[in-house]
């Protein structure tokens, strides 16, 4: 039972997919996702953040007067923001260098207040490891989408890891505005937008199982 | 003249909503009416200056000497946290009306990105004390001439003109991403000017 629960908690987490769905934590999914592994690399840190946090404040939450809870949980992430800082910066310096203050402002990112207080107050420390490690993985494939739709329109190619995806790039001018902040808001804008249609379509499927036979005037019209 | 560049930096060529993304959650949230934006921006100019001037000493006179740097983050965001309150308790009093219409943004002003980025910008760059105000002052500037101008274009987007899966925030996006745009203009503004 407990299990299910649990897998539940991890699947909602990924689900949510905290800017498109939440539309949370918007400052480091547009500044710093000039590139696919930039948000690789940022998501893996909030991950981190993320589900430690969770797991600490879950299994103090009992502890943890009330009226003060809100220092204690800044004071928390933003401990665990520093160990990332520290790490990144002694084994990854080019990435520490690229991301540069947004790897601090993890620790004002309103998705990870918003699920320490909504949910590892409340839930016990297993199940706030999977909410965070679900949250986290929906945060990571959001922004490494948002990246890799800006690098990919921005410099015609996909360089993961050091290696390029389409060799000598695509055969395009690379509109460079979108690696500049102007193409961050337009590239989300439109994923919104898409996400938005989508799902338009899926409750126009439940809410007429008999699709088939009507008209979408018809529908409109009861 | 530094300053100078340093402010109108602040507000036009760096500015924080177009050319930083900081401060995003409250600048979508906030700029649904026209009024909110007015008590929200005279918040994060008063807390940007504010915190730019409280954490100055705390690093150049607390951390540095006693080689405690690594703990900037969190003596950073405790200041900005004790500033917050105090400044949510100020309004609370002062103007009851004002503190309803912020409702959840106020205290989020501890969790926004642009008091924070603000103060570690400061350091990161070098600044010296009054630079720091300055430089804290023009980032708070430029957030609220960002949303004022943002909240003017979003009532004129409301309207049934635009696809179904568009409305809402999917536009605002692009109105901003626009706004961006030409903010990307002032860019070029002290070119041969001054440096």
């Amino acid at each position: 039972m407990a299990q299910t629960t649990i897998a539940g908690v991890f699947r909602d987490g990924l689900r949510q997919a905290p800017p498109f769905r939440l539309v949370l934590g918007l400052c480091p999914s547009l500044a710093v996702t000039t590139a696919m592994e930039n948000g690789f690399w940022m998501g893996l840190a909030v991950i981190f953040v993320l589900s430690l946090s969770e797991v600490l404040i879950s299994l103090m939450r009992r502890i943890i007067p009330d009226r003060v809870r809100i220092p204690v949980y800044i004071v928390v992430v933003a401990a665990f923001v520093t160990v990332v800082d520290m790490v990144m910066h002694a084994f990854l310096p080019d990435m520490h260098a690229i991301l540069g203050i947004y790897i601090p402002l993890i620790v004002v990112n309103c998705i990870i207040m918003g699920r320490v207080e909504a949910f590892a107050a409340k839930n016990g420390p297993l199940a706030a490891l999977a909410d965070g490690v679900g949250i986290g993985l929906g945060y990571t494939a959001s922004i490494m989408v948002i990246g890799g739709i800006r690098e990919i329109l921005g410099t015609g190619n996909l360089v993961l890891f050091g290696h390029a995806l389409f060799g000598s790039g695509l055969p395009f001018e690379p509109a460079v505005i979108m690696l500049m902040p102007p193409g961050g808001f337009f590239v989300l804008g439109f994923l919104l937008a898409g996400l938005a249609l989508w799902e338009m379509r899926q409750r126009r499927k439940t809410a007429a199982p008999a699709a088939c036979c009507t008209v979408p005037g018809e529908e409109a019209a009861k | 003249m530094e300053l100078f560049a340093i402010l109108i930096g602040g507000i036009l060529i760096n500015n924080y909503i177009f050319a930083r993304f900081l401060g995003l959650c409250p600048f979508f949230g906030v700029s649904n009416k026209l009024e909110t934006v007015y008590g929200m921006g005279a918040a994060v100019v008063f807390v940007t200056t504010l915190a730019s001037a409280i954490t100055w000493p705390v690093q150049h006179y607390l951390l540095a000497p006693q080689k405690l740097e690594y703990l900037q983050t969190i003596v950073f965001i405790l200041v900005i946290a004790a500033l917050v309150q105090l400044v949510e308790m100020v309004i609370q009093k002062v103007s009851p009306s004002l503190h309803a219409a912020l409702g959840i943004y106020l205290p989020l002003l501890t969790t926004n990105c642009a008091v924070l980025g603000v103060a570690l910008l400061n350091v990161t760059e070098g600044y010296g004390f009054v630079e720091s105000v300055v430089n804290g002052f023009a980032g708070g500037a430029g957030w609220f001439l960002a949303t004022w101008l943002f909240a003017g274009v979003r009532e004129r987007i409301d309207g049934p003109h635009i696809p179904a899966a568009m409305q809402g925030l999917p536009i605002a996006f692009i109105a901003a991403g626009l706004l961006a745009l030409a903010f990307m203009g002032f860019q070029g503004l002290f070119r041969g000017l001054l440096f």
